[in-house]
């Protein structure tokens, strides 16, 4: 009941404790991530746009994609969804909660990503450096410039060093109004996604609480259920290969006695379980035989009862598969006496 | 009961988990090895761009072989897809399962040093500096072929040359490679994020049943091989503990032999008396050590 209990408590809070810690080392990961990236902003004008919409919002769509592909329970749901009904209902709520659970923890790097980025302003800056309003804040009838120049001069604010519109309007005015607008942006996107996480908390156990227990309680089964039956699987895995191996090396040896045509001298008494644990395979040439074979003739994956070399082969049928070297340890040692 | 869970979860979680977390640790090396690493490109015409792509291609090669040294189900599927079917039929789809297994996990440390590459920039602003057109870039027009190629080949060695030094024109190409790269950079991660996810979406629609037995079957190999060598081990433990018994019995009998002197039957010390095998002064321990040497035993303990 122990050995249960704890199994149980292990799987269940290995699931929930094990996404929400990725959810939290991607979201520093995210933060890491922007300040080792080197951002570059081109300073031309049409390549200024889709430079810092990029970087605002190609990462988090692939910071959100990478929070789905890290969690396992991803193929759990698809392969809940497509299975057949076969003798087991299929419930949609289920299938909504896990999807809705696992697109929440994914949402949190993108969000961390973007409030970053908006806080720091260098993408705002560059992407919105053109649509800057001259007439107010610089000198709008400075003479001799198109709107192409104008486009292009406007395009170099976000690069200081090669920045030559001071008449038209200063660096750092333009760069403060536009750092200003994307801080204001980003502290706004963060009041609202904490608004918004902090009524999904509160109203939820005002609709179908008790739906939503169930839906909670049975994606957790299906996730343990899941990972014990690939427990089981492994442990059958395991006692498998190690009788499908023993009986590997005792036909081995039965070739071997059938080959040299004499019975084994049986080793006395008190030795009785080392000279077993041999395996029948006591010099080199048995031994490299036994590695050859093991290469060249795999045994089959069918565990069987061993065959008696006695009369009453058939009396084997039933008995489980301890019993066989019994009776032939007892015929042995009678020869050996006589 | 303790010692069989920790024995079976060594043996479960010691192929997937060993193998994600050498995965990883691959990644995380990439990343280091590119940051420590002292990019220094040639800035000559005819360099730059071998010195440029040699650097972002031939490392990932690199770490892609190591992918595949490290894992250990390379060996199990080489070994699996080479064996003479024996007894026991060959099953391809275990093989595939194992192949493409370790061909994921091997692509991840390159991937990694690919994007990482892209995303600082140094690389392909080394490699296609050359290749740029002049006319696009103020600084470069008036200047002959021979030495726009020249000056275009000096834009990445920013401390080279002082009158590159603080040129618009070599910041502004600069610039504009590295904003290319980068955006090269995120679209490629972006669409391995798009397969990757795809890929784990898909999968169970099709041939779910087949996979979970290949998973099994494959699993079942890897536990089957383990379970073999710690056989042998043991086997030639014991195999080892009788060969040398029996040597050292055979070195007491002719001890025995020589001395013509029938052992003492000591009452309270027999024990002491077995594990010295009758083997008591230091002319006899010389004797059994260089026989040990010259003329070790045969392997046959029947």
């Amino acid at each position: 009941m122990d050995k249960f209990r704890m199994i149980f408590q292990f799987f269940q809070s290995n699931q929930e404790s094990f996404m929400n810690g990725i959810c939290g080392i991607m979201a520093l990961a995210s933060t890491q991530m922007y300040s080792a990236f080197d951002f570059n902003c081109p300073c031309l004008p049409h390549y200024n746009l889709a430079y810092g919409l990029g970087i605002l919002l190609v990462p988090p769509f692939i910071l959100f994609l990478l929070g789905f592909v890290l969690n396992n329970n991803i193929s759990m749901l698809a392969e809940e969804w497509r299975r057949p009904q076969g003798q087991r209902g299929k419930d949609p709520a289920v299938l909504r909660y896990m999807f809705c659970s696992m697109a929440q923890r994914a949402m949190i790097a993108p969000a961390v990503w973007l409030s970053v980025t908006l806080l720091d302003g260098k993408c705002i800056t560059c992407a919105f450096c053109t649509s800057v309003p001259v007439e107010t804040l610089g000198n709008a009838s400075h003479p001799h410039l198109s709107q192409g120049e104008i486009q292009r001069v406007l395009a170099r604010i976000p690069c200081k060093e090669i920045y030559n519109g001071q008449q038209l309007i200063a660096n750092e005015v333009a760069v403060r109004y536009l750092r200003c607008i994307s801080q204001a942006l980003g502290w706004c996107f963060v009041l609202l996604m904490t608004a918004l996480a902090f009524l999904v908390r509160s109203i939820r156990p005002c609709f179908s609480q008790a739906a939503f227990l169930k839906s909670r309680y049975w994606s957790h089964y299906i996730d343990i259920e899941r990972k014990l039956f690939d427990e089981t699987c492994a442990e059958h895995a395991r006692s498998f290969a190690k009788v499908c191996i023993q009986q590997f090396f005792e036909g081995m040896s039965t070739d071997l006695v059938a080959a040299h045509c004499h019975l084994p001298r049986k080793a006395p008494a008190d030795a009785g379980e080392a000279a077993e644990k041999l395996l029948g395979i006591t010099n080199q040439g048995t031994m490299n035989m036994a590695l050859k074979s093991w290469h060249r003739c795999k045994p089959p994956l069918n565990l069987h009862p061993p065959a008696f070399p006695t009369g009453n082969g058939q009396a084997g049928e039933g008995e489980p598969l301890t019993h066989p070297s019994a009776p032939r340890r007892e015929t042995a040692a009678y020869y050996s006496w006589v | 009961m303790d010692r069989f869970r920790m024995i079976f979860q060594y043996f479960q979680s010691n192929s997937e988990s060993v193998m994600n977390g050498i995965c990883g640790l691959l990644a995380l090396a990439s990343v280091k090895m590119y940051t420590s690493f002292d990019f220094s490109c040639p800035c000559l015409p005819q360099y730059n761009m071998a010195y440029g792509l040699g650097i972002m291609f031939v490392p990932p090669v690199i770490l892609f072989l190591c992918g595949l040294i490290l894992n250990r189900q390379s060996l199990l599927m080489l070994e699996e897809w080479r064996r003479p079917p024996g007894r026991r039929k060959k099953d391809l789809a275990v093989i595939r399962y194992l192949c493409s297994s370790i061909m994921q996990r091997a692509m991840v440390a390159p991937v990694v040093w690919i994007v990482v590459t892209l995303l600082d920039g140094k690389c392909l602003i080394c490699a296609f500096s050359g290749s740029m057109d002049p006319e696009k870039f103020v600084g470069f027009a008036n200047v002959s072929t021979v030495q726009v190629q020249q000056l275009l080949a000096k834009v990445p060695c920013k401390d080279d040359d002082e009158l590159m030094r603080n040129s618009t024109s070599r910041k502004a190409v600069s610039r504009y490679l590295r904003c290319w790269s980068q955006a090269l950079g995120w679209s490629i991660l972006l669409v391995l994020i798009i397969a990757a996810f795809l890929a784990r979406w898909l999968r169970p629609c099709f041939n779910q049943a087949t996979l979970l037995q290949a998973r099994h079957w494959s699993n079942y190999i890897d536990m089957e091989q383990k379970i073999f060598e710690e056989t042998c081990c043991e086997h030639s433990r014991l195999f080892a503990h009788k060969c040398i018994l029996h040597f050292f019995e055979s070195m007491q009998q002719e001890i025995q032999l020589h001395r013509f002197s029938l052992p003492r039957e000591g009452e309270g010390a027999e024990g002491e008396e077995d594990l010295l095998r009758g083997i008591t002064d230091q002319d006899q321990v010389n004797k059994l050590l260089k026989r040990w040497y010259y003329e070790k035993p045969p392997l046959d303990v029947s």
